[in-house]
């Protein structure tokens, strides 16, 4: 890898428009050989009903890193919506289906912080008085990344150019508040975005505070989360970036949604669709 | 106990959004006490910060794990020192104690340093009624008591008041000249209360703390007027809540940093005043009379639960107020209650009962960003999220939430998504809907261009298209791109 990397110093950066794939592929192939790695994806709902472009890219990145991908089919909602409103039940009913589709995954990638804290922390507490499928929700857990934190904390990506990411044009970056503050994710996402290929990174102000998304809050008390969003937009078009990145499109979605009403241009990206050049 | 409006949560944020001079007070205040906090953290460095913290979570959850112990100890130390130590069930029993003391001992006039526990047992009106004059004596507590007002922050009292309110306000009921100078109005009040402590004969404070090992009372204050409650009248009366008691003095040391820290970025407050008993006969001043008066009112019922026990660890510093991006929108009023913000939307359920208080835990969107700042660690969401739980699961119809309608959409939607097919078929659905709504858009629900979903018509997503628009379900989904190919790997 420590080769591969030198193979590809900052100091390329003009020519990347000529070098989009910088002929990574067939050595990356061998890696995956011998990484042999593989993951299975836990989409979410929001991405295979929404935003499916966004699992592309996951996929993209993925096996350019070498692993091979897994998607288990008939996945479908973690139970985050149920659980959060207090209904355990019905959490614990979709739960249970994670569970069961995931038991023999050796690794299990899920491009959401939101989503991810679910599988590895809320499940947890759901089953905790369950002494069978506690462990199976241990089991679950330990095995369980959040997309940009797999990248390189399992993976070890030092930085995006082998993912063969290249971006024109500046963006900003949104830790959305799962990821940061349950999963503890803040530097991966960081590292990933700050070291692609042309990217100019800006900064904004406000950049931790939440964007006023969570969940049913958002439908529950609009007026609260309306003003939430309506600070956070402002501070994403005062940073003056053209893409806002994120790792949780249900953040994005918010933030999004609010920037077109507004009539803004700025982009929403998933961090998977900036690594994946190919998709833009 | 003061008047409950958590039930009107609602109709109050609605309301305080709308408020522009609310908005601006918020940000001026909240924001400020925020910027110091973080130096503090930054001086101590965050390693040795998560350190202060995890030791003063673990003396509170000691504390409160042992705390028949501690208060059995307490109770030993304070009459040890001449104290009396009362114990009271609820709000109504500590007013009683308070105002048999002022009976039998003829009180006429009673000074107050800041108390929340005090406004949580709406003693000032008992006090009046018997005749007693009542003098709140920390500035902040002296605005809104002489606005009829009640406090919208557990340190900043009149954070909701502009300078320009405040001298409008002395204009009216203190028949002064118009003078907004900050400095001009603080001295105008120390004159006022400087009569008033000379004239008391009751001094009335809370506490920050109760040391169990020695009996002592502990009240941290800027403003000196606390020292000056507790040791010039003849009687002093301190009241708190029963999880205020801490082991030790030892034990203090780690309080009296992260408190002042945690709540306006001082390093430590300007008066830290420690009171053991009533005077003793070598003492040139203090009181003759030393009670102190530790509250249930709701307690143990926090404490009976384990998955909101750690409530308790609670020191009222605030800086959970002060980062909540909820409360920065709609100030400390809209919650109801005496207690706001993240921590008051846990505390408030418990003490006034979650079926007027419901609402409270529903309105965060769970960020994690009070448990981030509390100097206890205290897990905030995780209590919001059980107060859900709860109110989800309640035998009581009239506690949970839109009983009807909001069970049969949980039901509805963990069976849809229960249901791939069923799903599959829900989609299909959507998206007849939109090419039909796209051929002749009768409803008009989306934007020209007909990219968005802009005028949701019916709620919930009619609720989120108020302000954002929400994106139109794509042509297909991840699982039928992975089917149509995505699956193989050819790259």
């Amino acid at each position: 890898m420590a080769r591969l990397r030198n193979i590809l110093p900052q100091s390329c950066h003009p020519l990347t428009p000529l070098v989009r794939f910088p002929n990574l592929d067939t050595e990356e192939r061998l890696l995956t050989q011998q990484a042999n790695i593989t993951a299975d994806l836990y989409v979410t709902c929001i991405i295979d009903q929404l935003y499916p472009e966004v699992g592309v890219s996951v996929v993209n990145v993925l096996r350019r890193l070498g692993v091979a991908v897994g998607f288990p089919k008939d996945q479908t909602c973690c139970g985050q919506p149920v659980y959060n409103t207090g209904f355990n039940n019905e959490a614990r009913t979709l739960a249970n289906r994670v569970l069961e589709q995931f038991r023999d995954s050796e690794y299990v990638v899920v491009p959401s912080g939101s989503c991810a804290a679910t599988l590895r922390i809320f499940y947890l507490e759901l089953f905790a008085d369950d002494p069978q499928l506690i462990e199976e929700a241990k089991a679950l857990a330990a095995k369980t990344y959040e997309f940009s934190e797999f990248l390189v904390d399992i993976l070890k990506v030092e930085g995006a150019s082998v993912c063969g990411a290249i971006h024109k044009g500046s963006a900003v970056y949104h830790p959305s508040c799962h990821l940061m503050r349950e999963l503890g994710v803040k530097s991966q996402p960081q590292k990933l975005l700050s070291s692609v290929p042309g990217l100019e990174e800006k900064e904004m102000e406000g950049a931790e505070i939440c964007c006023g998304f969570g969940g049913t809050f958002s439908v529950k008390f609009p007026h609260i989360s309306e003003g939430m969003v309506g600070d956070k937009i402002a501070n994403v078009q005062a940073s003056g970036a053209e893409t806002l990145v994120s790792c949780d499109m249900s953040c994005l979605m918010n933030m999004g949604g609010a920037l077109n009403r507004q009539g803004s241009n700025i982009k929403i990206r998933h961090l998977a669709q900036i690594l994946d050049a190919e998709s833009e | 106990m003061p008047e409950i409006k958590t039930q009107d949560f609602s109709a109050a944020s609605v309301a305080a959004i709308a408020d522009p001079k609310l908005r601006r007070a918020l940000d001026r205040v909240a924001s400020g006490f925020e910027v110091a906090r973080l130096a503090r953290v930054a001086d101590a460095t965050p390693e040795v910060w998560d350190a202060w913290r995890q030791e003063a979570r673990e003396i509170k959850a000691h504390t409160i794990e042992h705390l028949d112990h501690y208060l059995d100890l307490l109770h030993t130390t304070v009459t040890a020192a001449g104290g009396h130590l009362h114990f009271a069930k609820d709000a109504g029993q500590a007013n009683e104690i308070v105002a048999h003391i002022a009976r039998t001992r003829n009180v006429k006039v009673a000074t107050k340093s800041k108390s929340m526990v005090s406004e949580e047992l709406a003693l000032n009106p008992v006090l009046e009624s018997m005749g007693v004059e009542v003098w709140e004596t920390d500035l902040g507590e002296y605005i809104i008591q002489l606005a009829e007002e009640t406090p919208s922050h557990l340190v900043a009292p009149a954070l909701h008041k502009s300078k320009e309110d405040v001298a409008e306000l002395f204009t009216e009921k203190l028949g002064i000249p118009y003078d907004e100078d900050i400095y001009h109005m603080a001295t105008t009040a120390r004159e006022v209360l400087r009569d008033k402590f000379m004239e008391a004969d009751l001094g009335i404070s809370g506490a920050n703390f109760v040391v169990a090992e020695t009996g002592t009372l502990v009240i941290i204050t800027n403003e000196g007027n606390g020292r000056l409650c507790t040791s010039a009248p003849r009687i002093h009366i301190g009241i708190t809540g029963m999880e205020k008691v801490i082991p030790s003095m030892q034990d203090l040391s780690i309080f009296l940093r992260l408190l002042p820290q945690s709540a306006t970025g001082q390093r430590i407050t300007s008066y830290v005043s420690m009171t053991t008993g009533p005077r003793r006969s070598d003492d040139e001043d203090g009181p003759e009379e030393f009670h102190l008066i530790l509250v249930d009112n709701g307690r143990s019922k926090m404490l009976a639960d384990p998955a909101l026990r750690e409530a308790l660890y609670c020191i009222r510093c605030g800086a959970c107020l002060n980062i909540c991006p909820v409360y920065a929108r709609i100030g400390g009023h809209a919650y109801g209650w005496v207690y706001p913000g993240p921590i008051g939307a846990v505390v408030s359920p418990m003490l006034v009962g979650l079926k007027q208080a419901k609402e409270l835990p529903q309105a965060s969107s769970l960020c994690g960003a009070c448990r981030e700042v509390c100097p206890i660690k205290i897990d905030i969401p995780r209590m919001l999220l059980d107060l859900r739980k709860k109110t989800a699961e309640s035998p009581d119809p009239s506690v949970r939430s839109a009983p009807v309608i909001e069970r049969a959409s949980a039901r509805l939607y963990a069976r849809l998504m229960c249901g791939p097919r069923l799903l599959r078929l829900a989609v299909r659905f959507g998206r007849v809907l939109q090419k039909v709504e796209r051929a002749i858009p009768f409803f008009s629900f989306m934007t020209k261009d007909g990219k968005w979903i802009r005028n949701a018509p019916l709620p919930p997503l009619s609720r989120w298209t108020r302000a954002r628009d929400l994106p139109i379900l794509p042509k297909k989904t991840f699982h039928e791109l992975w089917e149509k190919g995505l699956s193989r790997d050819d790259s």
